[in-house]
């Protein structure tokens, strides 16, 4: 499968994970969201936002364990918590908050 | 008897966190050994088992800085050793021997460091330099060696 | 307090038998298995590693991998013991660990 924006067609895997992370735009982003049948908001962004910039940095997306140790962190323990987090993304941060970030699926975790 | 029926039953104790040490022993990106031990050992994390890494032999290739695998067009994942400390890995036992066979002193290797929860969320480098014999005797005190 | 250590390359393929024997310590044991029992031959530019730990470690060849590739017991280094897969077993569960080289 793959996800057509503005008549460009972009790769994704059969699981709806980009095949190119390089490719992601913001745009790109919001049409995976709606094919997850999540909508944007500003709480769902600043964790993709997260998920990016923490790939771009260590090559690697984190584990939920590391996910919510380092929002707690950056963000307080009010969103550093897996309840925050699977009510932004009811099918599992990484699952879904990975793939609207254009990253690969993660390694053996949710 | 009568003394056995009133002690409770022995609570099942909770297994101690075993040592695991994995071995690192080739060279990034000439085979998958090195990728495919990272990502076991990121998996692996997720087990609250006390973790430490080895770079021995050619492995300490694996730990130098400036890596750039773009004209190659295949992943550059020395930046995710520095992820380590997030996971809880935070001892990355290199060799000294083997780092001196190859031309090569700790200032050739990148920065790894990890926050101490227990003093303060201080940064403290992960990387430790053994001698040969140091590095012997560790593993001896490991439950589990994967060698990679 | 001992560790089992396995190799199973040929020393002139690659390191994992000579770096096994520099990181083994006193009273641990050497077992070659599959390509690794060319490293018990007598004889060899290898040869020299294993005779200047026999006294502190015990060396033992997988006979299974010997005969498989025509060699005898009369062509190997002196002092190593040879062992079946039950023997394997045996060492496995009478060190603390053991650590497979590759």
């Amino acid at each position: 499968m793959g996800y057509m924006l503005n008549g460009t067609e972009f790769e994704a895997d059969e699981e709806g994970y980009l095949t190119d992370l390089t490719v992601w735009n913001p745009d790109l982003a919001l049409l995976i969201a709606e094919s997850e049948n999540l909508e944007m908001n500003d709480e769902r962004w600043e964790v993709v936002n997260f998920l990016r910039s923490y790939y771009d940095e260590y090559q690697v997306a984190p584990a939920i364990r590391v996910l919510t140790k380092a929002l707690t962190k950056t963000m307080g323990p009010e969103k550093g918590n897996n309840e925050y987090l699977y009510e932004l993304f009811p099918y599992g941060p990484a699952k879904q908050a990975c793939k609207i970030a254009g990253l690969p699926k993660p390694t053996g975790c949710v | 008897m009568a003394d056995a029926a009133k002690t409770p039953p022995a609570k099942p104790a909770k297994a101690a966190p075993k040592k695991f040490m994995y071995v690192n022993r080739r060279a990034p990106y000439g085979t998958i050994y090195a990728l495919e031990s990272l990502e076991v050992v990121l998996i692996g994390a997720a087990f609250d088992q006390e973790v430490a890494l080895a770079f021995i032999d050619d492995g300490v290739f694996q730990l130098t800085k400036g890596q750039d695998t773009k004209p190659l067009g295949v992943k550059n994942f020395s930046p995710t050793f520095r992820a380590l400390g997030d996971y809880g890995v935070t001892k990355l036992y290199v060799e000294k021997e083997s780092l001196q066979e190859r031309g090569l002193t700790i200032a050739d290797l990148q920065a790894v460091t990890y926050e101490d929860e227990n003093d303060g969320f201080k940064e403290k480098p992960s990387i430790q330099v053994l001698t040969r014999a140091e590095m012997g005797a560790i593993m001896q005190k490991q439950d589990v060696l994967l060698n990679f | 307090m001992t560790m089992l250590h396995t190799i199973n390359k040929s020393p002139f393929e690659n390191n994992a038998l000579s770096s096994a024997l520099k990181h083994a310590q006193k009273g641990d044991a050497i077992l070659l298995i599959e390509d690794g029992v060319y490293g018990a031959l007598k004889g060899t530019t290898a040869s020299g590693d294993i005779w200047a730990r026999r006294v502190d470690l015990r060396f033992y060849v997988l006979s299974a991998d010997l005969s498989a590739r025509g060699l005898a017991k009369g062509q190997l280094i002196e002092g190593l013991n040879l062992i079946d897969y039950a023997g394997f077993v045996d060492l496995v569960t009478t060190h603390k660990s053991s650590q497979a080289w590759l």
